[in-house]
This record gives C-alpha cells, sequence and structure tokens, in this order.
C-alpha cells in the first residue's frame, strides 16, 4: 500500500493517577483510504482508548500520549488545540455505541447536525440546515424535514444511530471512527446500518476504523482485522485469513467463543480467565495466564510482533493453519 | 405545549383552593379562642357574643370558611385585631419589602453561586471546587440568625458602619432607591443570600460536573465545537434543574425569613408573622400566611412552566 492514509506507530496511552491506567501499550497500525479496519477484542482491551486518541479525545490533564498518529497528513499528538477543532469533525469524526447518550437531549438531532455544518462548511444557517435535511434524507430516514426537529428522546435506537451517522459524515471526513455503533442495536436494526455504513464508504472513498467485539459484525464490514489485547495489537491480517487461520491463541478462543455464542447465549466462554489489570500488567506476554500454550518464555518476556505476507502476529507459539505451533516461530532474545 | 400550560393552570387551582382551607382551618384549630386577645377574660357573656356575631365566629366553619373566601377573592382578609387597620394593606406592604430584600438576596446569591459552581463543576477538584464546597457546607450550615446577629456587631455595632435596624432613616416605611435606604439593606441581604448561595453552589457544581461527564460532551468535542460552544450546550442542560432549586429558593426566601427580619426589625412579612404571633392577632396572621403559601404556589406554577420550555424531555403531558 503506497502512502497509508492514517499511521499509528508505537501508541501508548496513560491514563494519570494514584494508579496509573496503561491502556494502550505500543499499538501500531495502518489503514489505507477507502479502508475498512476491524478492531477486535474483549471489552476493556483498549480498543475506544485508541480510538478516541485518533482525535484526542482524552481528558487532557490526566492522559500522557506517546509514540505518533498521523491521519492524512496531520500530526495529531503534536497539533494545538485550534488545529485539533478544526481537525475534529472535518478530516476525523466518530460514531459512538449508544446514540441517545452521544446526542445533547435538549437539542433537536436536525440542530446537532448544522451545527457541525455551520463549524466546518462555510454555510449560513439556512443552507446547513437544507444539508442536514439532505443528510438525514441520505441515510434513510422517512420524512427527514420533519425529522430534523425531533429530539433524541422521539427517535428509535435505529433511527437515532442513523442520524448519527448523518452528523459523522456531514463535514465529508476522510476517516471515520465506529467505536461499536451496532451493539446496543437489535439484530436486523444491526444488519441494516452495517450495510448502510458500507454503503456509504464505499461511495465517499471513506477509511474506517470499526471497533467490535463481534466476530460477526467484523466479517459483515471489515476489510481487515486487528485483535487487540490488553493495549496491544496481537494480530492482524486480511479478515479472510484471520477467520480462516487464527494465528494467535487469544484470537482462536476468540472466534472459538462466537460458535458457541449461539448456542449457550453466553460470549467468550471459550478463554477461561479475565484480562489483566491495565494499572497492573505482567512482565510477559499478557495473554500467557489464560492461554493453553504458554511456556516459561511467555511468563517472562513480551513476544515481538512479527509480521509476514500480510499478516502479524505476537506469540512465541503462534499456530499454523493445523493449529499446532510450530517451535520455529518462536524467536526469543 | 399549550395544553399542558392550561393543565398545569388547572392542577394549580386546588392546591391553592387547599391552600386556603389550611390557612382557614389553622385560626379554628389554635388553641383558644379567637377573640381572647382582643376580650378581657371577665368580658360579660352578651358582649362576647355580639363580637363573635360581629366577626362571624358563631356560624358553622363550612359557612364562615365559604364567607372568609369570598371576601378574600374580592381582596377583602378581614381586619387586623391589634391595629384595626385592614390586613390587606397590612400584608401588601409587608410582602413589598420582603419581596425587595429576597429577590435582591437571590439574584447576588444566585448569580454568585452560578458562577462560583461553575467554575468548580468545570475545575473538578480543583482548588475553586474545594473552596465552593466548604463555603457551601457553611453556607447551608450556619444558623441564619446568628450570622445576622453577628454581622451586626461587626458592622453596625463595633465599626459602625451600616445601621442594622429597619429599612430606612427613622423607621421610614417608605422605600425609595436612594443611597440612605440602600445601606440598610446591605446586612438583611448579606445575610440572608447565604443559604441560597450555598445551595445553588453546590447544585450547579454537582449539575454541571455530572453533564460534563455524559458522553453527549465528548461527541460535541468530536466534531470540533470551542469550549466556548460546549458550554451553551452545559447551560442549556443545567438549566431545567437549577431553575427548579432557584425557584424553590426563592419560595423558601418569601417566607423563611421570620428570624432575619426580626433581628433587622425589617417590615416583611416574616416580621409580620412574627409580631401577629406573639399579639395573637388571628386575622393578621390568617391573611399572612395565605399571602405567602400563594406566592410559594405561584412561584412552584412559574417553575413548572418554564422547566419544559427549556428541556424538551419535559413535554410530553
Ligand atoms: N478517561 C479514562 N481514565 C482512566 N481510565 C480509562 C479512561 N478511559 C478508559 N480507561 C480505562 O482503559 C481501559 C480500556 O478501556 P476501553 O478502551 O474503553 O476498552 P474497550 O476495549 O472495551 O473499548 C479500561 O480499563 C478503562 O477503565
Ligand atoms: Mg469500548
Amino acid at each position: 500500500m503506497s502512502n497509508p492514509l492514517i499511521s499509528v506507530s508505537d501508541l501508548t496511552v496513560t491514563f494519570g493517577g494514584s494508579r496509573p491506567v496503561h491502556a494502550v501499550n505500543g499499538v501500531s497500525f495502518t489503514v489505507g483510504t477507502g479502508e475498512v479496519l476491524g478492531l477486535l477484542g474483549e471489552s476493556g482491551c483498549g480498543k475506544s482508548v485508541t480510538l478516541r486518541s485518533l482525535l484526542r479525545l482524552h481528558p487532557p490533564r490526566r492522559t500522557t500520549y506517546g509514540g505518533r498518529i498521523e491521519v492524512d497528513g496531520h500530526d495529531i499528538l503534536s497539533m494545538s488545540e485550534e488545529q485539533l477543532r478544526r481537525y475534529r469533525g472535518s478530516v476525523t469524526s466518530m460514531i459512538f455505541q449508544e446514540p441517545l447518550l452521544a446526542f445533547d437531549p435538549v437539542y433537536s438531532i436536525g440542530r446537532q447536525i448544522s451545527e457541525a455544518i455551520r463549524r466546518h462548511r462555510a454555510m449560513d444557517g439556512t443552507a446547513a440546515e437544507a444539508e442536514a435535511i439532505r443528510l438525514l434524507d441520505r441515510v434513510q430516514i422517512p420524512q427527514a424535514a420533519r425529522r430534523y426537529h425531533a429530539y433524541p428522546h422521539e427517535m428509535s435506537g435505529g433511527m437515532r444511530q442513523r442520524a448519527m451517522i448523518a452528523l459523522a459524515l456531514s463535514c465529508r471526513p476522510k476517516l471515520l471512527l465506529a467505536d461499536e455503533p451496532t451493539t446496543a442495536l437489535d439484530a436486523t436494526v444491526q444488519i441494516q446500518i452495517l450495510l448502510l455504513l458500507r454503503e456509504l464508504q464505499r461511495e465517499m472513498g471513506l477509511s474506517i476504523i470499526f471497533v467490535t467485539h463481534d466476530i460477526g459484525v467484523a466479517v459483515e464490514i471489515s476489510d481487515r482485522v486487528a485483535v487487540m489485547y490488553a493495549g496491544r495489537i496481537i494480530e492482524e491480517g486480511p479478515i479472510a485469513g484471520i477467520i480462516g487461520g487464527p494465528a494467535h491463541p487469544y484470537t482462536r478462543g476468540l472466534l472459538a467463543s462466537t460458535v458457541t455464542q449461539n448456542m449457550r447465549g453466553t460470549r467468550l466462554e471459550a478463554i477461561p480467565g479475565a484480562p489483566p489489570d491495565l494499572a497492573d500488567l505482567p512482565p510477559g506476554c499478557a495473554f500467557a495466564p489464560r492461554c493453553s500454550h504458554a511456556s516459561a518464555t511467555c511468563l517472562a518476556s513480551i513476544p515481538a510482533y512479527e509480521t509476514h505476507a500480510g499478516r502479524g502476529v505476537a506469540c512465541f507459539h503462534s499456530l499454523n493453519d493445523e493449529g499446532v505451533p510450530p517451535s520455529v516461530t518462536a524467536k526469543v532474545s | 405545549m399549550l395544553v399542558y400550560l392550561l393543565k398545569r393552570l388547572l392542577y394549580a387551582l386546588p392546591i391553592a383552593l387547599s391552600v386556603t382551607l389550611v390557612c382557614f382551618l389553622l385560626v379554628h384549630i389554635a388553641p383558644g379562642d379567637p377573640l381572647n386577645a382582643v376580650v378581657p377574660a371577665d368580658a360579660p357573656a352578651e358582649v362576647v357574643n355580639a363580637l363573635k356575631a360581629a366577626y362571624g365566629f358563631d356560624k358553622p366553619l363550612p359557612v364562615q370558611y365559604v364567607r372568609w373566601l369570598g371576601r378574600a377573592l374580592t381582596g377583602d382578609l378581614g381586619t387586623s385585631v391589634a391595629t384595626g387597620r385592614p390586613v390587606a394593606d397590612e400584608v401588601l406592604s409587608a410582602v413589598r419589602n420582603t419581596i425587595l430584600l429576597a429577590v435582591i438576596a437571590a439574584i447576588i446569591g444566585f448569580a454568585l453561586g452560578a458562577l462560583l459552581g461553575g467554575v468548580a463543576g468545570y475545575r473538578h477538584r480543583g482548588i475553586v471546587d474545594r473552596l465552593a464546597t466548604a463555603l457551601s457546607v457553611v453556607g447551608v450550615s450556619v444558623p441564619h440568625y446568628w450570622l445576622g446577629m453577628v454581622l451586626t456587631i461587626i458592622f453596625s455595632t463595633r465599626l459602625n458602619w451600616l445601621p442594622a435596624m429597619g429599612a430606612g432613616p427613622g423607621g421610614s416605611k417608605e422605600w425609595l432607591w436612594d443611597g440612605e435606604h440602600i445601606r440598610y439593606l446591605v446586612l438583611p441581604v448579606a445575610t440572608l443570600m447565604v443559604i441560597p448561595l450555598g445551595i445553588v453552589t453546590r447544585t450547579i457544581r454537582a449539575l454541571v460536573a455530572d453533564t460534563l461527564s455524559k458522553d453527549f460532551v465528548q461527541a460535541l468535542r468530536a466534531k470540533g465545537l470551542s469550549d466556548r460552544a460546549v458550554f451553551l450546550h452545559v447551560v442549556k442542560n443545567v438549566a431545567p434543574t437549577a431553575l427548579a432549586v432557584m425557584g424553590l429558593q426563592l419560595g423558601y426566601l418569601m417566607g423563611g425569613s421570620i428570624l432575619v427580619e426580626t433581628v433587622f426589625a425589617w417590615p416583611g412579612s416574616g416580621f409580620l408573622l412574627n409580631t401577629a404571633i406573639f399579639q395573637r392577632d388571628l386575622p393578621l396572621l390568617q391573611g399572612t400566611i395565605l399571602i405567602l403559601c400563594l406566592i410559594f404556589v405561584l412561584l412552584n406554577l412559574m417553575v413548572d412552566v418554564l422547566q419544559p420550555l427549556i428541556d424538551p424531555r419535559m413535554r410530553r403531558s
């Protein structure tokens, strides 16, 4: 890929306090123009924190960033507040998990969309309103002109998320950050929203980073997926490759849990144990305490991230297609 | 919306009516005869009966209530037993003085409280926050009358800077907006505003901090809004609840200043209430309580009408 639109290298995010939380610990990835990257992982592994870092949305006084984030030529971590405000919403915008909470309850959704339009595009009130109505219509909200005046609590979950998408795309961004936008919706609405996103993405040539803990959703929307665990990307590759042959034991566990999900109705049961405390990370591989392949090396040191033929994995005992750990891939330093 | 307004107005009517009933019964439930204060204990029975008939006390209670209510509606609240002047006049001039005091104390207390609470909410756990919290605890827990007396001792008795008694030079009853009269306002206002200041500070601080922790604030920042634009959203979110608290506080200030008005001999409704109680002037007591209660009902009505104008979530009928 020539010159990716987004390039994150060795990103670290730490929240200060009496027990500093190391939410992101050296994350690197790239996303090309018009590409959709799925970011997978159990809850609490730092997906949202990574995503919000691309807008530098974390509380400034408590957050320490490390590494580098570049989006469309902007160096996000060294921007001034003013540059940041111009960048947010216009180059990169975001849709959230719970649209009811992501809209201001005392403003109509239409006004919240035209507010963004007036912020970034040279339009007066009337033009911005017309544009907002056009956008509401574009995301297939019926009677868009009337819905412009509706308040968030007056709409259904699916309609609210459509309005959120209209808001996010109102200033023609190049990158859309989607933080589990379908998790709070029921299955049929979920699919409609995914289809709409896919359609708009193709139409606008948009890049998307799509966070989810649901592999089914990731398959539906992504070109490529990155799997996160305890603030690190532990495996990455084209969606088909990951599904067909997961190399990391954690990815394998995640996939297995998705299979059992339908039968038992519980999520992620296949992996025993819980993710580590981000304020007190183990010295070795963060997954080792839960891993059936773990060796003494795994507990002692962190495996390097190795890339090969578009796939990447960070594991001393990464699995081949048959699920057998080939000992040659272990590279102890 | 119009339907809601009409409904809310209709709800206010029975409340107002019950207020009148309670006020009426108050006098008749109170121990002692309403005429005790004016009639000597050894007065002959005919005189007492004649007086009772003159005041209408010989009729059955429901009849008395309806007649009293009918007169009250036309603005006739009877005559003060002690002074012989119409109760309505006494109450009205006292209420005017109280409103003056309460509104000025409210404006200052609310403004300062909103400012302090707003900064404290934004700078959660900062220096201003700690200061504001300490101040609001003190404000809410220090007894009114004690503060009033302390202020009087310092600024009036010791330093002789400000007058301590009355609402104008020479016990003047006519309020004027001149420097001489305003000097009389300083100490009572300073005393009275402490509680609303404390409560409003605490309320606004909590509301602002809570609003800022909401997801939508992040979403607003994510679309590139400036801090000032986000602040406007915060204000509109905080306003409905803040308004309700302020309305309630204004209500308390109207009626709850008995002790402060007594300490400063301020000729307001609280002072009047105090006089009426100690002189056992029942018509005056009844009239004063009635007017104060109705003001309270009216304030609540205003808050209920204003709130949904700001907050669309409250517009559902
Ligand atoms: N503003 C913050 N301050 C402190 N800790 C935070 C903050 N935001 C997130 N975290 C912590 O970072 C960790 C990762 O959270 P998150 O990225 O939201 O997980 P997820 O993968 O489910 O999206 C969690 O332990 C969370 O408590
Ligand atoms: Mg999350």
